[in-house]
């Protein structure tokens, strides 16, 4: 109890700084409400994309306890899309649909929800390609990745050995990798063990996701560590590219009451991993096989299905094996996000604790290696001294740093949470050159390409957790926010504040010109692949097998074939396998079946889904059409007929009894 | 007159004549290829996005195994590049103005042939169509541009019909090309001054 006593001057100055905030901005809210009125029309001007017109950036926002990604553009700020990931969605039929439901399987079974933090974009020689997006699930330890040519989560890949996929996924300069750090330290392999002999029994894990030529992923290696929280990572770029740094808190090793116990060291460590290091032991065979279980789930734009496959081992390196592998650089007080400037020379530690900057320089920290000069050695891993790595300090930038993005220009933008503003500092030079306030607490920020070597320094986009008395009150449940800066001059400008979906944890931004010319528009119908397609209507039928039913059934503007069935019974299992045959821009088709307990289809020009329902008593049941598809939208409905058990009714199907099929 | 002849087989090449859709809910527009012996589209389901569009209004499917014109056509194209190939061989203005007229009769009929199965198209409607407006026809132009319903029409020849008609212009200069070189030569017997020579050849070549 002793510490916790040591603590509570700092802790009560935290909540008094951040209570007075409050406090002081609900004050100021007349006052900054007249400023932004002053900048009104101007801002509009900036963000106003008139109708029709395009956004310049896509930005990927992360969902955060929904799951899944949102699609705005910016400046306008508008969603486009919010992609299914590692959640549910009954509006796409993601994780209802046969075809979807093996992407949400892990060893742990099906899954329907994560919390996704970080959505990252794939990256060519350092820079946003445009090809995929990757974001971690935290809960149950997860990436996948998302396709930008669909729009669509393409596979999805389980970290095992993890507690708690947090610092992730962050790639190396080619995505060559993308890495998986547990925040959550836990018994390596899992085991019952006692709780409170963490320090003992428990281990971190680091993992590294290799990403194929066509973004086929899949664990290449794990680095197993002492058993702190690993909380955010980057890898380098340039001149340190083949390093990854990873923070961590808790270096105190507790297992209770975390926000004390673990808030004790004046400094914990960066974790720097040369990971082309790595691949040599890897190589040599200096690497144990350990036994594992973790799903990878791959969807087939061919088929349209997906299909998990249950791995069982993991190749696993450990720092005493490996010596150059790991090495910790002290940073001061939990450190939250590590950002490497696009030099690839500085390593920015956001001790989220403290109201200072730490900044590393990645020379000086190679020098240090090759002089051997280390403090001590925590299991194995040397320890550098933090006078020989440390580059600068940005001194009372503001109270709780969390992230730091770059503009490309030679300039920092980092978040403070505590005090919810953005801080612009000159790297280098480590002078605070602006504020800009956040409404309200402010987690990530991004500019973007602002984590990769070339940064598109025009926005900035902020994304709070809070906002309080921004909107329309909606009950107690209340939306988070982005929040749009101008970053193009000297000062930092708030154009625009708008909600997102979930929570915008982190993002992503590039300019659309990388994304738009590869977008499909839909699926070619003569490359469906799926085993149960219907290429054409003189195709669709119903089969029996046993107690299931198949009905390949069609969808055109405006009528599903067959759209009259009858010779189903109660208890039968009927698989409606729909083919939408259009071959035209934005023409999906849904299909919703009455009390069937599943969500809808939602099937995409050229593409197969199917929905099980297994009718419970007899009755005519119509099905229809749930996306507005044409004029004769309304007209898109059918039957069909469930008998009793007992009844001989033969299987019957037609469209059009008075006008023959077209 | 050689390439007069040979230009006809740009029409196995490229179409003849497209006729476009617009509407705003088409921002690339809906284009449909005619080709000498198929009927096409920008892109492969074009002819299956026109179809559905016309059923609302009750009018055929454009199906080309339905239209005979363009199992026969291409006997008579190539028929012109034989006969076109021959003419220039021998050389004999009279059979460039026969080739050249003929090629004028046969696009006349063409093209009136595509007028009576553009009224066919647009005038002989289904009476099931979901949608029937009292007095209107779909036809798309001959040629221009006209507004059915929410879309504007337009009606034009495409490569290889602008190829074909420059046939039908060079076959008529090579038949003037020969006849001026004939007249000159008639003039000056003896001559055969280099000009000359060069609108002979030309009008061979043409």
């Amino acid at each position: 109890m002793k510490s916790h006593q040591g603590l509570l001057p700092f802790l009560s100055f935290l909540f008094t700084a951040a209570g007075l905030f409050l406090v002081s901005s609900c004050g100021n809210q007349g006052s900054t409400t007249q400023q932004q009125g002053a900048l009104g029309n101007d801002a509009a001007s900036q963000v106003y994309v008139a109708p029709g017109e395009y956004d310049e950036f896509y930005a990927f926002m992360s969902g955060g306890f929904s799951g899944q990604i949102g699609v705005h553009g910016l400046p306008s700020g508008r969603l486009f899309k919010v992609i299914p990931v590692f959640s549910v969605d009954a509006e796409k039929g993601y994780g209802f649909n046969e075809e979807t439901k093996p992407m949400l399987n892990t060893s742990h079974g099906f899954v329907p929800w994560d919390d996704s933090h970080h959505p990252e974009l794939s990256q060519t020689n350092g820079e946003t390609d445009g090809r995929w997006i990757f974001i971690n699930g935290n809960n149950t330890p997860r990436i996948a990745r998302i396709d930008l040519t669909t729009f669509e989560t393409a596979e999805i890949i389980e970290i095992p050995n993890s507690g708690g996929n947090h610092s992730s996924p962050f790639t190396t300069e080619n995505t060559e990798y993308i890495v998986a750090g547990t925040r959550f330290s836990v018994p390596v392999p899992q085991s019952d063990v006692a709780i409170n002999s963490y320090a003992e029994t428990f281990n971190g894990m680091l993992t590294y996701v290799s990403v194929g030529d066509e973004g086929e992923m899949d664990i290449a290696f794990q680095i197993l560590l002492p058993a702190f929280d690993y909380d955010l990572a980057h890898s380098g770029k340039g001149k340190s590219h083949g390093w990854t740094f990873f923070t961590t808190y808790n270096t105190e090793q507790k297992n209770t009451l975390l926000e004390v116990t673990a808030s004790q060291n004046d400094k914990d460590f960066i974790a720097a991993i040369n990971w082309k290091k790595a691949e040599e032991y890897i190589q040599q065979g200096k690497f144990k096989e350990m036994p594992a279980n973790w799903a990878h789930n791959v969807y087939n734009e061919k088929t349209h299905t997906a299909t998990s496959t249950m791995k069982k081992k993991v190749k696993v390196l450990t720092p005493e094996d490996c010596p150059g592998l790991v090495y910790f650089l002290p940073t001061p007080k939990s450190p939250h996000g590590v950002d490497v400037d696009p030099t690839g020379e500085y390593i920015v530690g956001n001790g989220k604790l403290s109201a200072d900057l730490t900044v590393h320089s990645f020379t000086k920290m190679i020098a240090a290696i090759e002089a051997g000069s280390f403090e001590t050695t925590v299991a194995g891993i040397p320890v550098l001294k933090f006078e020989d790595v440390v580059a600068g300090v940005v001194k009372d930038a503001g109270l709780g740093p969390l992230h730091t993005e770059f503009d490309g220009k030679g300039n920092a933008y980092t978040s403070f949470f505590i005090t919810s503003e953005v801080v612009k500092w000159k790297v280098g030079t480590w002078e605070v050159l602006d504020k800009a306030s956040t409404f309200y607490s402010i987690g990530h920020l991004m500019i973007p390409g602002g984590d990769s070597k070339k940064p598109d320094g025009k926005y900035l986009v902020a994304l709070n957790k809070i906002t309080k008395d921004r909107y329309l009150p909606t009950g107690p449940e209340l939306c988070h926010s982005a929040q749009l800066y101008d970053i193009s001059g000297d000062k930092m400008k708030l154009l625009l504040d708008f909600p997102t979906i979930g929570e915008p944890h982190y993002a992503q931004g590039i300019s659309a010109d990388k994304i738009v010319p590869n977008v499909k528009k839909f699926y070619p119908l003569e490359e469906n692949e799926h085993p149960y397609r219907t290429m054409g209507e003189k195709d669709t039928r119903v089969e029996r097998d046993g107690k299931n039913v198949h009905i390949y059934m069609t969808s055109i503007r405006s009528h599903f074939a067959p759209d009259n069935i009858e010779g189903v019974k109660v208890g039968d299992k009927v698989y409606l396998h729909l083919t939408n045959l259009e071959q035209d821009w934005d023409v999906p088709h849904g299909l919703a079946v009455m009390g069937a307990n599943t969500g809808e289809l939602l099937v995409m020009p050229g593409q197969t889904e199917t929905m099980v329902w297994e009718p419970k008593s007899e009755g005519v049941i119509p099905f229809y059409c749930t996306d507005f598809c044409s004029a004769l939208h309304q007209e898109m409905q059918g039957y069909i007929r469930v008998s009793p058990r007992s009844s001989n009714i033969a299987l019957k199907w037609s469209l059009g009894e008075e006008e023959p099929v077209q | 007159m050689i390439l007069a002849a040979l230009g006809l087989l740009t029409l196995f090449l490229f179409p003849m004549w497209r006729i476009t859709l617009i509407a705003p809910q088409y921002p690339d527009g809906v284009t449909m290829h005619i080709w000498i012996n198929k009927i096409g589209g920008e892109t492969a389901s074009t002819i299956q996005n026109i179809n559905i569009l016309n059923h609302y209004v009750g009018m055929k499917y454009i199906d080309q195994e339905s239209i005979p014109e363009l199992k026969y056509f291409p006997y008579i194209v190539i028929g012109m590049v034989v006969f076109g190939l021959i003419a220039a061989a021998t050389n004999k203005k009279g059979l460039f103005l026969i080739w050249g007229i003929v090629m004028v009769l046969l696009a006349i009929a063409g093209i009136y042939d595509f007028y009576l199965w553009e009224y066919d198209y647009g005038h002989n409607l289904s009476d099931t169509a979901p949608i029937k407006v009292p007095g209107a026809s779909f036809q798309p132009p001959l040629i221009g541009s006209k507004l059915i319903l929410n879309f504007t029409a337009k009606s034009y020849p495409h490569i290889s019909g602008y190829i074909a008609g420059l046939s039908i212009l060079l076959a008529f200069s090579a038949w003037w090309l020969k006849s001026k070189f004939n007249k000159k030569h008639e003039k000056i017997a003896a001559t055969d001054s280099i000009g000359d020579g060069n609108a002979r050849r030309l009008s061979t070549v043409a």
